[in-house]
């Protein structure tokens, strides 16, 4: 199995006909993900790379039963699309737009969470379950390999980087979710950790996480009270002074919480070893798995 | 994009916050004619950073010819790295108790919080950081706003925390905090600040309570809907959320998410996380990096061109390591965009780039040919730049 999607997800994309929500979700159909609608404010009745584009989400999920959606619109209107799917009842909603106001996904969150809606991202690469053929967002389709490793992190070029790395080592994914940058987020590391105990086919979780905030520390929280599976940790900017906002809104240290040392500590204390560079990973992936596997 | 201190106390007047009388003043002329007119006054550097009353650009002047001394002064300081074009002269309050109060975002609760304390002034920070108990927190509802109930409460709890308070009977404070709170949350809303801050918010010796200072920082990614703004306060009220360093904000004004850190290895990569791992990687091969640069998704030649341009812009920069990760790019295409890029530059020092991709071959054959260093690795990479920038400083 997988974690959050499958093969029977049915994926509709908000700003479909946009140029990047166009080239995404090609990308998708091509990968084998069920994209059964798009939606366009006033481009209702149409049809775009074969997919059937409403004016509204509801329309959308009462014509195809749509249970997931990506959006992709720009981000003035990312927050109203992130509610409206949620209305409608979507039930995951993943944002792939970057440089939302805050205080919009601040509203956007409590609404959400008010109809029970999960959400990954906002400023995430999605998720992809490469055996299940299915995806929502911007993964590259080619570094994907079906297989028993669940990946959760920040960012997406680092995510890609940590999947090739596994997949050259003859490691694939169960799946891999990019849990975004953004200082507000929907899905937490801890809420996919525990997802993923709970996913038949994953037999170890790497976390990416990355300097500021303190979801890391949160989910070291939750492995170290008992984890049924090996976890194999990374942070990424072990090398940042402290106070520097690095790109990602997120990636600020202020006073301890959110320092590089403050996770690994805290990663370390629940068990979970920390590697210090992407090779490390691997061979952390290979030490623990070998060891699951002859136990 | 940050508000000076008299701009944003403009805005909480606006919104029905008590505020000193106060009057910009750009030449110590000025500021006499303003303390001629009010009597004893406050003179306050008007720049985007804090920190500036222990730089000592905030004096009182209890006569016209100390407030012409006190501003000439001031005017012609340089705080953190800004020059002070201009300086508020306030009427100088009588403060009994020195409070915070401010409004940002809650990241760990994905909310916003009203954050209240009565041990405020200038010593918040040390507060926060030693005595956290001291600081009272409220996550309201982001549609509802904070309620009186709510904000009751957050008062209570902050007198409690600090043993109580008497510069006002408990029922006042009470009853006077309650709009403050709520306008300084609309406020915020309607600026999508993403800090709306007054500290302090003084309570004056006959009991008025009034903004001391305010700070006001809007959202960079809200700056859409605030055009009006954005044109009124400059492009350098923009720059400066970026810090105070000379080239994070000449970055900033091209665009770049650019962060200077002062070595000697300038790095350029697509995508936060990645660039961040690059530098780590640096560092773990005996380097130090200049700077981190994301140039984002996509990897276009002209953004790749500005990057460099920008980096040799430090004069610290001894060599550069780019990092693509191409995802679909073609690689090829990275190669031929940074070959023109570095030729159109003229760029002379130490190249090496690591980039994936399809066609990342050919790109690596390209990038040999003309004598820019190709590597298949990050690790890779990272060790030959260093070695590369080792080799030219002796040489």
């Amino acid at each position: 199995m997988s974690i959050l999607l499958n093969r029977a997800s049915k994926v509709l994309v908000q700003g479909m006909t946009g140029s990047e929500g166009s080239f995404h979700t090609q990308q998708m159909l091509d990968f084998g993900t069920q994209v059964v609608a798009g939606v366009s404010p006033g481009k209702g009745g149409t049809k775009h790379l074969g997919v059937p584009v409403f004016d509204t989400v509801r329309e959308a999920v009462e014509a195809t039963g749509a249970d997931t959606a990506g959006v992709f619109v720009p981000p003035p209107f990312a927050a109203d699309a992130i509610m409206e799917s949620s209305a409608a009842g979507i039930s995951l909603v993943v944002a792939i737009t970057e440089l939302i106001p805050v205080n919009d996904m601040v509203r956007a969150r409590a609404f959400i969470s008010a109809r029970g809606t999960r959400l990954i991202g906002p400023n995430c690469p999605g998720l992809m379950s490469p055996g299940e053929r299915a995806k929502v967002g911007i993964i590259p389709n080619h570094i994907a390999n079906p297989g028993e490793v669940g990946v959760v992190s920040r960012s997406g070029t680092l995510t890609y980087e940590i999947i090739q790395a596994l997949a050259r080592a003859g490691y694939g994914q169960s799946t891999s979710v990019g849990i975004g940058g953004d200082p507000v987020l929907g899905l937490s590391f801890s809420d996919v950790v525990e997802l993923f105990a709970a996913d038949e086919e994953t037999t170890l979780v790497v976390l990416a996480g990355e300097i500021g905030g303190s979801d890391e520390e949160r989910a070291a929280e939750l492995i170290g009270r008992g984890y049924p599976k090996p976890v194999v940790g990374f942070i990424s900017g072990r090398s940042a002074p402290p106070g520097k906002r690095m790109g990602h809104a997120g990636a600020i240290i202020s006073g301890t919480t959110g320092s590089p040392a403050s996770k690994v500590a805290a990663l370390e204390k629940a068990g979970v070893k920390v590697a210090d560079t992407i090779e490390q990973i691997v061979e952390l992936t290979r030490e623990r798995l070998g060891a699951a596997r002859s136990s | 994009m940050k508000l000076l201190e008299h701009q944003a106390k403009e805005r909480l007047r606006r919104v029905g916050i008590e505020c000193p009388t106060g009057l910009v003043a750009r030449s110590p002329q000025e500021a006499e004619k303003a303390a001629q007119e009010m009597g004893p006054v406050v003179i306050k550097a008007q720049v985007p950073i804090g920190g500036r009353g222990k730089a000592g650009g905030v004096k009182l002047a209890k006569t016209p010819a100390e407030a012409h001394a006190a501003a000439a002064a001031i005017l012609s300081m340089e705080i953190h790295g800004y020059s002070v074009p201009s300086v508020l002269c306030e009427e100088a309050l009588e403060i009994a108790k020195e409070i915070y109060l401010g409004v940002t975002v809650d990241r760990d609760r994905r909310s916003m919080v009203v954050i209240l304390s009565f041990a405020g002034g200038m010593e918040i920070e040390e507060v926060a950081e030693h005595s956290p108990e001291k600081i009272a927190k409220l996550w309201p509802d982001p549609f509802a706003g904070p309620q009186a109930f709510e904000i009751r409460e957050l008062t209570l709890q902050a007198l409690e925390a600090v043993g109580g308070d008497e510069t006002l009977p408990k029922a006042r404070y009470l009853a006077e905090l309650v709009p403050v709170v709520q306008s300084l949350f609309r406020l915020s809303q309607e600026l999508d600040a993403s800090l709306c801050e007054i500290n302090p918010l003084v309570v004056t010796a006959s009991g008025q309570v009034i903004a001391g200072d305010a700070k006001i920082e809007i959202d960079q990614n809200a700056e859409f809907r605030h055009r009006d703004l954005v044109r009124e306060l400059g492009p350098d009220a923009s720059a400066a959320t970026s810090g105070d360093d000379p080239l994070e904000v000449e970055a900033r004004r091209r665009g770049l998410t650019y962060v200077h850190l002062g070595g000697s290895v300038g790095i350029i990569g697509n995508g936060a996380g990645l660039v961040m791992n690059t530098l780590d990687l640096v560092k773990q091969h005996g380097g130090s990096a200049a700077n981190f640069l994301d140039i984002g998704g996509g990897a276009k030649a002209e953004v790749v061109k500005q990057a460099l341009e920008m980096l040799l812009l430090d004069p610290a920069v001894q060599g550069v390591f780019v990092n693509i990760f191409g995802g679909i790019t073609r690689g090829d295409e990275v190669a031929r965009g940074l070959i023109s890029a570095r030729d159109e530059l003229g760029m002379q020092l130490p190249l090496v780039v690591r980039m994936t991709g399809t066609r990342e071959e050919e790109g690596r054959q390209l990038l040999e040919a003309a004598g820019i260093t190709p590597a298949v690795s990050a690790p890779e990479a990272a060790r030959k730049i260093v070695e590369l920038i080792g080799s030219t400083g002796s040489s």
